[in-house]
């Protein structure tokens, strides 16, 4: 299993779930804290109308387009989320419902009533991904990694998901102490003179670009389970925010890989003949990891003032 | 009401005071939806002295406070703290929310809480130093938390999630505080340490304003009082303002014969 084959046709599947559940776990942690974990949700099925409108104004099936539609289809789904909050005064959970379920359907309305059926715009793949698919077909062996020939035939969603995680890690250390500050006590962060709106509104983008760039490589199930479990796990774990989420980046790294083994040698091991989608065993492994850590874990008990 | 406009111990107030008062609010209207939650709202809060706030559920106590601090929007009216707007000198103005504002199950120690009142000065990267940390251990011990420092917030009882909110209030080193019902849901031990607090602070200079529920106890807790109902009953010393008349005005009737007795002596 490690050698050539190995770095060609799993490698790659792995490290892009890995960046790719890191980069949702990490703004999942001040989501989940802030009562907003379904906004992962929300941004993830806000994405199809975005990918629709992408593809009727470039008329083509490229990336790029439907990247940028499906992050203006974030960017907007965020905004009339935050608006509709604060106009309506609805609970955040009530504005997300609204604002997810109209622009989906939407998008439905929109590929059907569009001239589609000549293209293969798929909500099969937006759900699922296709991991598996992301191969090096490049590599020969582990001296490929070193090899600028070898890497540029890398899967773009690599790179792409890499800088992705990047940004969301920087960004996150540097906003930590407002974030950390605004989420446990908006009112006191206002009274210090912080922006709070744009801090929540930051934390959103962050969270749609990670959601949108997880979506085009893995598929919109991983993205919602990795918003919501990893960080409710690692909150299982510790009272600490730092070593939240620390773990949580653990539990989205452990879930990434385990979930992609399971998948690809599982039903092997069990006598079955194919495997399964990588990305429903990997949202499959984060769910057992939150159900282990709910069962078992030190900081489950809630706590009574 | 006669006694809204009485002049503050007998002098006329004059301008120039109300230019340089710690905090001075002049014609707040504040309303929520349709209805207004202050109206056309005067109060100054004089330098040195402990103040209460006091009325009813829903007079606007709290709304007051948000106000002050911009975290609701005021339909008119002019706020000021030292003579200037309350943005250019939030520095000098310290914060305790409503306990029941914030949820004490999120992951923080009871020392992360009270370095949060020093946010300002450590901005986003600047590292957090052993002095900083005495500082929060100095507050702490000023509200008898000191053995507390590395608990998990969530497991502390409710007089001791208010005296962890007076510590982060002390680390912000402020010359005005601005509470919201500090004594609401307390121990009687917490409430006699926070008393000793705010008086410490009051006779170190700072301004002490409360907005306080318990009228049994106004007299001795504070010097100065303004009642509201959405608008200014009455402002003063608190033997000139807490009379019969101005306490039935505030509460609207709702209060009895035997506790007027009891909170005027």
């Amino acid at each position: 299993m490690i050698g050539a084959e190995f770095v060609a046709l799993s490698l790659p599947p792995i490290l892009i779930g890995c960046l790719a559940a890191i980069a949702c776990a990490i703004p999942g942690n001040f989501l989940l804290l802030r009562r907003q974990a379904l906004i992962g949700d929300a941004i993830s099925h806000v994405v199809l109308p975005g990918i629709v409108v992408g593809f009727l104004v470039t008329r083509t099936v490229s990336t790029w387009p439907m990247m940028l539609g499906a992050g203006g289809a974030a960017i907007v789904a965020v905004l009339l989320i935050e608006s509709i909050r604060r106009a309506g005064r609805l609970e955040p959970g009530a504005a997300m419902g609204v604002v997810f379920s109209t622009m989906f359907a939407g998008g439905v309305l929109l590929l059907e009533q569009s001239d589609t059926s000549s293209v293969h715009l798929d909500v099969q793949h937006a759900l699922y991904g296709n991991l598996e698919s992301l191969i090096w077909l490049d590599a020969t062996g582990w001296a490929s990694l070193l090899d600028a020939q070898a890497l540029a035939g890398l899967p773009p969603e690599l790179p792409r998901m890499a800088i992705t995680c990047l940004i969301v890690t920087g960004v996150t250390a540097l906003l930590w102490r407002p974030l950390k500050l605004s989420t446990f006590d908006e009112g006191f962060a206002r009274a210090l003179g912080l922006p709070v709106r744009a801090l929540s509104l930051a934390l959103v983008i962050m969270a749609a670009m990670a959601a949108v760039a997880a979506f085009d490589a893995v598929g919109s199930i991983i993205v919602i389970a990795m918003f919501i479990c990893p960080p409710a796990a690692a909150r299982l774990m510790t009272d600490r925010l730092a070593h939240q989420v620390w773990l949580s980046v653990g539990f989205a790294t452990l879930s990434a890989i385990l979930g992609y083994v399971l998948a690809g040698y599982g039903p092997l091991w069990l006598g079955f003949d194919d495997s399964v989608s990588a990305a429903g065993m990997i949202a499959t492994v984060s769910g057992l990891i939150l159900a282990l850590a709910a069962g078992f874990g030190p900081r489950r008990a809630p706590r009574s003032a | 009401m006669q006694l809204g406009l009485a002049a503050r111990d007998g002098r006329i107030v004059s301008t120039d005071e109300n230019k340089t008062a710690p905090l001075a609010v002049r014609g707040l209207t504040v309303t929520y939806g349709e209805k207004p939650a202050l109206f056309a709202l005067d109060a100054t809060f004089e330098a040195g002295v402990m103040s209460a706030i006091i009325g009813p559920n829903g007079a606007g106590k709290s709304t007051l406070l948000k106000a002050v601090l911009g975290m609701v929007s005021p339909v008119s009216g002019d706020i000021r703290a030292y003579g200037h707007p309350v943005r250019d000198v939030l520095d000098r103005i310290a914060y305790v929310p409503q306990r029941a504002s914030v949820d004490w199950d999120f992951p923080a120690r009871v020392i992360d809480v009270v370095l949060m009142g020093m946010a300002r000065e450590l901005g986003l990267l600047r590292p957090i130093r052993r002095a900083h940390r005495d500082r929060a251990m100095d507050c702490l011990t000023r509200v008898g938390m000191e053995h507390f420092a590395d608990r998990q917030i969530g497991q502390l009882s409710g007089g001791q999630q208010q005296r962890v909110f007076l510590a982060r209030a002390l680390a912000q080193e402020a010359d005005l505080y601005l509470l919201d019902e500090p004594f609401a849901g307390v121990d009687a031990a917490t409430e006699k340490t926070i008393v000793a607090v705010l008086k410490s602070l009051r006779d170190t200079g700072r301004t002490v304003v409360v907005v306080h529920h318990d009228l049994a106890t106004v007299s001795d807790y504070f010097e100065r009082a303004l009642l509201i109902n959405t608008t200014r009953i009455a402002e003063g010393p608190v033997a000139d303002v807490l009379t019969p008349d101005t306490l039935q005005a505030t509460y609207g009737g709702r209060l009895a014969q035997a506790q007027l007795a009891q909170i005027l002596g």
